[in-house]
């Protein structure tokens, strides 16, 4: 589940609009940073691939000035699916391969006679997903029925939760990075509440037909939906990527975007600065990785506020579009006529959800640290917010973090190590930093050794590798291969000589100005001692050889 | 103006030559005193067949052929069955060679059992009667099939029914309609009709029927046999077609007491895959099915009966009327003190029914698209599929309902109906707990007339579902009853039977078996057996 990755930032400046020429206003928000993604996934790395610059345009300065005259409101639907072992309402796995119709029953099959029976696992998720955004949890909550006709949809209704969802009126704190322009932020969360999924529908090639596979089909899913909190695409961006970062610590989710593990419908309107009413909403859908949401709302943003100002409001209507990856733009899905009656109705087959108030502590009292806090902690510590946000942002890192520190390591040079070298074998790897071999004990062991003296900081990065890669220990490895620094200066002087002497023509050119070859006999010195001379005592010892008049 | 008829005698289940059917009318109201020299008791077929399987008097082969060979008589007049199970002989040879081996049997062992058709039966057809389930084989038996099956029991087939549950008469079968053994051209009453009539012409021994607002009781009522509807949440529902779920029961059909509470205990008890089950204990029914000649002179005194005033109102046929008033006579010379009752919400609960069943209904019947299985009308377009499918596939009566049900849940009709009908399922609730608090059990007819002409309130479904006010609000309140036969009206070849519906409080099926076991036994000359089967005979 916990593929893990780092955060890395990728500075992409792009065209708007296709055909108008747009260009959004503020350049640093072009950045969408790719977050908790998944190295496996080359879908996501095309996808935040740096796009190329648009060229600039007189009507750019134009655009940024309408901009600059509204304000955009925006909600977020979050879809989880939840990691529960079986469905919600049956006891088929909720490990399901690629193979359709395999994962099935007479219950997710909507069969004559079925009936759904709660997984107890969905309620705990529930509970844990609404006390880690701070909502209040209704003790006595019910199931109730939406529905509708779809072939993905087995019984012709969803269960899920209308008028008691199991959570509500929570918060979501966050922090943008700086790069966004930085600063905390704080969005309201309206409701979480439990329903089923629905399966999926396969179409032929040629479009005659098409096919169903349940196998999704009533799979849990915790919705989440937001208080209108968001003003851009980054927050919006920010918001769901926090969400899959909760979902992970509290390890509801694997939150994997591609798989459609979490899935985020965004609601969008814009109105002038000033006005308290809302303009009218459209829904967009298909955005299947944060910088789309980033990037379909700011393209949303322009193409509304471009209509107001050309007068054409009447233009923006109640409708789904959908993000067009390919176009970098937004379509029109459908538009809604009135809103659709979903006839809810509380659903019969299923018993009230009650909760005890001692379930509800019990489980608070085994919610792990959370995100926000953990970056609190961190900031405390004295960390920097770039490296705050960086070790928080997967809980597997974090969690290293914690168990180095944890050892006594000190805070700065943890971080470090984890974020350079770690990082960039992980990243080249292809790993998650749970399968490497360096247990953050002796990583504490390494970066103490090294800031003791016992080894250079330049052996500890070779061993560093060898120690991700097969494990082992530090101090079994130091005396293996013996890699005790030499701190001696006698010892240090003896090869400073030997060397000198060995070397009379360099050491003439030396003397006759060209003081660069200290490096050269530095480096000699080095080879002699196999790297494992103290760097600052081998370069006072030469420095005083190579000058010395005798 | 109808005088209450003594009944009809029979002398055993089996075999079919020692029926004797009287035509003798005697007013069962003037004998008042337990008087059973006359007529023996009716005998429990369960009990009976078992006592003849372990005694080696005959076989389970034997038995079930006898059975078969009634059903291939008199079937094609009664057309109780949809289907006739291929395996009864086969499933009865495994019991006779249980008995070879000495092998222990299950309490149902030998027992031919109806089961209505919207009870899933593995590899069976299961249609409910339905166009849109025409040769659909469940992959899985309901649990109370599965539990049937279990102890022993004999799956004969699946009755006929008002299609989803939805009628009061089997003429909303897509398939046929089911006659009356009293009388060819009356309706056996609905929805469970077919699985009435099977046990009244003796077809099978007991049956499974579904009872969401009066099922099983008002066809027991028009068939005279004994139809228990349980507590909501005594037997599991898994397996069973829904209609309303909230209001749904798998009920018992039985010639007497005695197997309808055998029956019963054999399905109950809490089901996992079933969250609406119980977790209540189920009692051992049978130490009430004392034989006679174990009762006292007052083996009910001290019972409190309270007989509810709204239900013997106008439009109740005097017949009835008076018949219950003759069964509550019966049970006062029993030892029970009797007291008129009133339940104020009565008569709102047939409008709330219909509301909450309707609505229940348009949303579990919406599974039925022709997409996964089922009647299908292949189309171009899907809304076209949605349509054909289910226009083809749905009879009048179920789109009917389909349509009040979605109407009823629409935005902004919602608070007017489902909610409103929900309150007035709280103040039902209410008034028969107050009720019960005073009383054991309570009394009322089972429908407020006996068995009527086939054809005859077909187009008037208002006419119908009045039909139903005797028992909607049992399945309102989730309440136990009993409907038994108490008497016979004018009508037909030998008289009509009437039912008496025993109500009891949750979870308290005991006390009804208790009532009408003692009841049923000591009624004078209480054989209720249809005159078809002399002619068959």
């Amino acid at each position: 589940m916990s593929t893990t990755l780092f955060r890395t930032f990728q500075p992409n400046q792009f065209s708007l609009l296709g055909t108008s020429l747009l260009r959004r206003r503020r350049s640093n928000n072009f950045s969408v940073r790719s977050c908790g993604s998944q190295t496996t996934t080359t879908h996501e790395a095309k996808q935040s691939s740096p796009t190329r610059v648009a060229p600039k345009n007189h009507k750019s300065n134009k655009l940024d000035e309408i901009l600059r005259d509204y304000e955009a409101v925006i909600g977020i639907e979050t879809h989880v699916q939840l990691s529960t072992l079986t469905k919600a309402f049956c006891s088929c796995s909720n490990n399901y391969g690629s193979y359709p119709n395999i994962s099935i029953c007479p219950v997710c099959m909507g069969l004559p006679g079925a009936l759904p029976v709660l997984n107890s696992k969905v309620v705990e998720f529930g509970v844990r997903l609404g006390l880690a955004l701070n909502c209040d949890l209704s003790l006595k909550s019910k199931f109730d029925r939406k529905q509708y006709f779809y072939p993905d949809l087995p019984k012709g209704y969803q269960i899920s939760q209308f008028d008691i969802p199991i959570a509500s009126g929570g918060y979501v704190d966050l922090d943008i990075p700086l790069e966004f322009g930085g600063g905390h932020r704080r969005f309201g969360i309206t409701r979480v509440h439990m329903e089923e999924d629905a399966g999926k529908l396969l179409h032929s090639d040629t479009g005659d037909y098409s096919q169903v596979d349940l196998n999704r089909a009533g799979v849990p899913l915790l919705e989440i939906v937001s208080e209108p909190d968001m003003r851009s695409g980054i927050e919006a961006a920010e918001y769901a990527c926090e969400m899959q970062r909760i979902a992970r610590y509290l390890g509801v989710s694997n939150g994997n975007m591609q798989e459609g593990s979490l899935r985020c419908d965004v609601n969008i309107s814009i109105r002038p600065i000033g006005q308290a009413e809302f303009g009218t909403k459209v829904e967009i859908k298909n955005l299947n990785a944060f910088s789309a949401i980033s990037r379909a709302i700011d393209f949303e943003i322009s193409r509304q506020a471009l209509l107001y100002n050309q007068g054409k409001a009447d233009e923006i209507v109640t409708e789904t579009r959908l993000w067009e990856e390919g176009a970098q733009k937004t379509v029109t899905m459908r538009k809604k006529e009135g809103l659709a009656d979903y006839r809810y109705f509380p659903e019969p087959d299923l018993p009230e959800v009650i909760l005890t108030k001692e379930y509800v502590d019990s489980i608070r009292a085994s919610l792990p640290e959370l995100p926000e806090a953990k970056r609190r902690r961190y900031e405390a510590m004295g960390l920097g917010m770039q490296d705050v946000l960086f070790l928080a942002n997967d809980v597997s890192v974090a969690e290293y973090f914690d168990a180095v520190i944890g050892k006594g390591a000190e805070v700065k040079l943890a971080a470090n190590w984890i974020m350079s070298d770690i990082a960039a074998y992980l990243k080249n790897e292809k790993l998650s930093i749970n399968d490497i071999k360096l247990t953050p004990h002796e990583l504490a062991e390494l970066i103490a050794a090294i800031k003791d003296g016992t080894i250079s900081g330049k052996i500890g990065k070779e061993i560093l590798f060898e120690l991700l890669a097969k494990g082992g220990t530090v101090k079994g490895m130091i005396k293996a291969k013996d890699l005790v620094q030499i701190t001696d200066p006698v010892e240090i002087e003896k090869m400073v000589i030997q060397v000198v002497s060995e070397n009379p023509k360099q050491l003439e050119q030396y003397r006759s100005g060209k003081t660069k070859l200290q490096g050269y006999f530095a480096g000699q010195v080095m080879k002699m001692s196999k790297g494992k001379a103290n760097p600052g005592l081998l370069n006072k010892i030469l420095l005083e050889k190579l000058n010395a008049k005798d | 103006m109808l005088s209450t008829l003594q009944p009809p005698r029979s002398l055993s289940l089996l075999p079919l030559r020692r029926f004797q059917i009287s035509k003798t009318i005697v007013s069962a109201a003037s004998s008042k005193t337990i008087d059973t020299s006359v007529i023996s008791p009716p005998q429990s077929q369960i009990l009976t067949t078992r006592r003849s399987l372990l005694s080696g008097e005959t076989t389970a082969v034997e038995i079930a052929k006898s059975y078969l060979s009634r059903i291939r008589l008199t079937e094609p007049q009664l057309k109780c069955f949809l289907h006739v199970s291929e395996n009864v002989l086969k499933d009865a040879q495994e019991i006779d060679q249980r008995i070879a081996k000495g092998e222990e049997l299950g309490p149902l062992a030998g027992v031919l059992i109806g089961v209505k058709d919207n009870i899933c039966t593995q590899g069976m057809p299961s249609t409910a009667a339905s166009r849109i389930l025409e040769h659909y084989r469940p992959p899985f038996d309901a649990t109370a099939v599965k539990k049937i099956k279990e102890l022993g029991g004999i799956v004969v087939g699946k009755t006929n029914m008002d299609e989803f549950g939805m009628g009061s008469t089997t003429e909303a079968s897509a398939f046929q309609v089911t006659a009356n053994p009293w009388d060819l051209s009356r309706v056996p009453g609905g929805s469970s009709g077919g699985s009435a009539a099977a046990v009244a012409a003796r077809q099978c021994m007991v049956s499974l029927g579904s009872d969401t607002g009066g099922s099983v009781r008002q066809p027991a009522s028009f068939c005279g046999v004994v139809g228990l509807k349980p507590t909501y949440g005594r037997v599991s529902r898994f397996g069973l077609m829904a209609y309303a779920s909230s209001l749904d029961v798998i009920g018992c059909f039985g010639s007497t007491v005695a197997d309808a509470g055998m029956l019963l205990h054999a399905i109950s008890g809490y089901d996992r895959f079933d969250s609406t089950s119980s977790k209540q204990d189920v009692p051992e029914f049978q130490s009430q099915f004392l034989s006679v000649d174990q009762f006292g002179s007052k083996p009910l005194n001290g019972v409190k009966v309270g007989i509810i005033r709204e239900t013997l109102e106008d439009g109740v046929d005097s017949g009835v009327r008076s018949a219950t008033q003759e069964a509550a006579s019966h049970l006062e010379a029993l030892g029970c003190v009797l007291t008129e009752v009133s339940l104020p919400s009565f008569s709102l609960g047939l409008p709330a029914y219909y509301v909450i069943a309707s609505s229940e209904s348009s949303s579990n019947l919406s599974r039925y698209d022709g997409v996964r299985y089922g009647n299908q009308v292949m189309a171009e377009e899907l809304n076209k599929l949605y349509e054909c499918s289910r226009g083809e596939g749905f009879g009048g009566e179920v789109k009917m309902r389909i349509l009040m049900g979605t109407y009823a849940l629409s935005a902004g009709y919602y608070d007017a109906y489902y909610k409103r009908a929900q309150q007035v399922r709280t103040l039902i609730r209410k008034d028969f707990k107050a009720a019960l608090e005073q009383n054991d059990i309570l009394i009322s007819p089972a429908a407020p007339s006996a068995a009527y002409k086939i054809g005859e309130k077909k187009d008037d479904p208002l006419a119908m579902y009045a039909g139903d006010i005797m028992t909607v609000n049992v399945n309102l309140a989730g309440l136990p009853a009993m409907v038994l036969p108490c008497g016979l009206v004018e009508g037909g070849p030998s008289g009509l039977p009437v039912g008496l519906q025993m109500i009891g409080a949750a979870f308290d099926e005991e006390k009804l078996l208790k009532v009408g076991h003692i009841f049923e036994q000591t009624l004078k000359g209480s054989s209720f057996v249809p005159p078809l089967l002399a002619n068959v005979a």
